[in-house]
């Protein structure tokens, strides 16, 4: 079983993010791999295969590659390129297809059901579609069966059971079972690799021509808050004073 | 190029100063403290109670053992990621700190380092993995700082020997599996060290009640009466007290790393708490005698991490003397301490609430400071070393 698992590096979940000219910052805050992939990194790890973790980026990216290979995966590419540093993420999706391809012959695709950065969390579907294989999102149980998987997704409405064939990709929800930390192990391997670098000309493609472009980013202007205490006699009527108060300022 | 900004909460770059490896074992370590061992610990010090399986999940962390031999179930990492993982261990709790300080140091490393090949690979494994408890057995009811006086006796008998005597402040004991004991051999009247197991006849370990510090830490006696021990118990590599000190070092060593992480702990939580409490109009935290502790706190913290840091460096290059260690351990638990009692007063009346965990500290401190040799005994060890002069007897 040959699988990939998908990893992007984002502003740790604490750090503050604005726009300054345009471009968001988060200040000195440190980069780490993005929440949502280390439960595909554990679902990977937990098929039984040999895991190569990609991450598409700068050098900052192989932090979380390196995390990747410090919980247990078997090897690391980066992919980078001064050509896609304005990337969207259907173009995200080819540059993934391709390097998958270029890995060659892979069974299963894993990535987190989101990026906290962007958290438009497509990119794992749009990257299903370049590849032609089947896209079973928001996963919180896989099962394989010979060529053939079962999983379960996590939706709005409840829990749905899907079943296609292999090869196929997977986003992972948090559901899935809590991922595993680094071993001492697998941190001194981690820190000994060398990651290769693929660059455009490397995966054979273009740099894709972005779908969606960005006008510009700004911060939200700042919200007139104001706090009003409600109080009564009883809790009975403070509710009722909240209920008429919510009604009045047409909230419901 | 840009400019390099002052960040208040690591002023001098320590982070710059680790290499890649000792960066993720101080994030891994950082992130199972806070998700796993501090979400119990209010409760665990409030009702003294020693939870098992944190020994466990510390063992399948690799944190039992870091720098023994990976064929021994050890991690085989340096002395910079052991004092990495202690200062994470002690940011939560002194007590948890120091159930894996003994298991490493005290148990683990003398079995490595004075022991036979039979007993590394019968006790190692299972003490790395936490199914099997350590504890160490030096300090008596009337011998603290001066254990070469010690009353525990090995009188030697045909297959093996006979212990009797006491010891005191033994932190695990009355859980452990695995006894490491110091006593004075009959046959020559010099220090050796046996291991004893647990359900050996004549061996108890009763728990000591009323502590009021390291209460999430189990201590207890190792009470021997005629404790028969066979020859192959006995660890042959070592005699005098160079055995007990020398896994001393390597735990003293774990304490000033674990101190400065329970002084971090009381800084941020006082520069936090002191920022958001208004009082007269404006946080506490505008007050010059506020501003002026916090700048004490980031002083003596960034310097004490230099310092271990440096230690760290020498023991894993082999060029550590135990006056080093005797310094930063001095260092480090009567800075944490009085940091941990100054957090406690910025805190206000809050301060004595374990919900804020600054008093749990302050509590802690007070044995850290006294365990593994004295603030004033270090001092002794420093004296000597500079005038030539020992000052311990008359």
């Amino acid at each position: 079983m040959k699988i990939v698992v998908c990893v992007k590096v984002v502003p740790d979940s604490a750090a503050t993010l604005v726009a300054e000219n345009g471009q968001p910052s988060w200040g000195d805050a440190p980069l780490v791999i993005n929440p949502w992939d280390e439960y595909a990194v554990e679902a990977a790890l937990n098929m039984g295969g040999d895991v190569t973790v990609i991450s598409m980026g700068d050098e900052s990216a192989k932090e979380a590659t390196k995390h990747a290979l410090a919980m247990g995966c078997n090897e690391a590419i980066l992919i980078s390129d001064p050509a896609l540093s304005t990337i969207d993420t259907q173009g995200t999706a080819k540059v993934l297809a391709a390097a998958i391809q270029k890995i060659g012959d892979v069974d299963m695709v894993f990535f987190g059901k989101q990026a906290i950065d962007g958290d438009s969390g497509i990119t794992p579907a749009q990257t299903a579609r370049v590849l032609g294989y089947p896209a079973l999102t928001l996963a919180s149980s896989i099962e394989v069966d010979g060529s053939n998987v079962k999983v379960e997704r996590s939706i709005e409405e409840g829990s749905q059971t899907v079943s296609a064939a292999l090869p196929a990709v997977f986003s992972l929800v948090k559901e899935y079972g809590e991922p595993r930390y680094p071993s001492f192990m697998g941190i001194r391997k981690a820190s000994r690799a060398q990651v290769p670098v693929w660059d455009l000309a490397e995966l054979g493609i273009e740099a894709p021509t972005p779908a969606v472009t960005i006008e510009g980013i700004e911060n939200p202007p700042a919200r007139d808050v104001s706090i009003e205490m409600i109080e009564g006699g009883s809790p009975t009527e403070i509710a009722e004073k909240l209920a008429d108060k919510i009604m009045a300022e047409k909230i419901l | 190029m840009a400019k390099q900004k002052f960040k208040w909460d690591d002023p001098f770059l320590f982070n710059n100063q680790l290499d890649e490896e000792e960066r993720m074992v101080r994030d891994m370590a950082h992130r199972f403290c806070q998700e796993k061992l501090m979400p119990g610990i209010t409760e665990a010090n409030r009702h003294e109670n020693f939870d098992r399986n944190n020994m466990n999940q510390m063992g399948e962390m690799g944190f039992l053992g870091i720098t023994i031999p990976e064929k021994y179930g050890g991690a085989e990492m340096s002395y910079v990621a052991y004092g990495l993982v202690a200062r994470e261990v002690e940011r939560v709790d002194s007590g948890y700190r120091s159930a894996m300080s003994v298991q490493s140091s005290l148990v683990m490393h003398p079995i490595n380092t004075y022991g036979t090949e039979e007993q590394k690979q019968k006790y190692l494994p299972k003490l790395a993995s936490g199914e099997w408890i350590g504890c160490f057995g030096l300090t008596e009811p009337n011998h603290g700082s001066d254990p070469g006086s010690m009353e525990t006796r090995a009188k030697k008998v045909d297959g093996g020997w006979i212990l009797h005597g006491s010891k005191t402040w033994i932190t695990n004991s009355p859980i452990a599996d695995v006894f490491i004991v110091w006593a004075k051999a009959s046959t020559n009247n010099r220090i050796r060290g046996f291991i004893l197991d647990k359900g050996m006849k004549g061996l108890s370990a009763p728990k000591i009640e009323g502590k009021f510090s390291l209460r999430a830490s189990i201590t207890g006696e190792i009470v021997m009466d005629e404790v028969f021990v066979p020859d192959e118990n006995l660890m042959p590599n070592v005699e005098g007290l160079k055995g007990p000190f020398g896994c001393l070092n390597k735990a003293r060593f774990g304490i000033a790393w674990g101190a400065l992480g329970a002084a971090e702990f009381c800084w941020h939580a006082s520069r936090q708490y002191t920022l958001d409490r208004p009082q007269f109009g404006r946080p506490l935290a505008a007050n010059q005698l506020i501003q002026l502790k916090l700048a004490n706190m980031m002083t003596e913290i960034t310097l004490g991490l230099q310092g271990v840091l440096q230690v760290g460096r020498l023991m894993d290059e082999d060029k550590s003397t135990p006056e080093m260690i005797s310094l930063v351990k001095r260092n480090s638990c009567g800075k944490a301490l009085e940091i941990a009692r100054h957090a406690r007063d910025m805190h206000g009346g809050n301060g004595i609430a374990d919900e804020y965990h600054v008093i749990r500290h302050v509590m802690n401190l007070e044995a850290v400071n006294t365990y593994e040799g004295t603030h004033d005994i270090h001092a002794l060890i420093l004296g000597r070393a500079q005038t030539g002069i020992q000052a311990f007897s008359a």
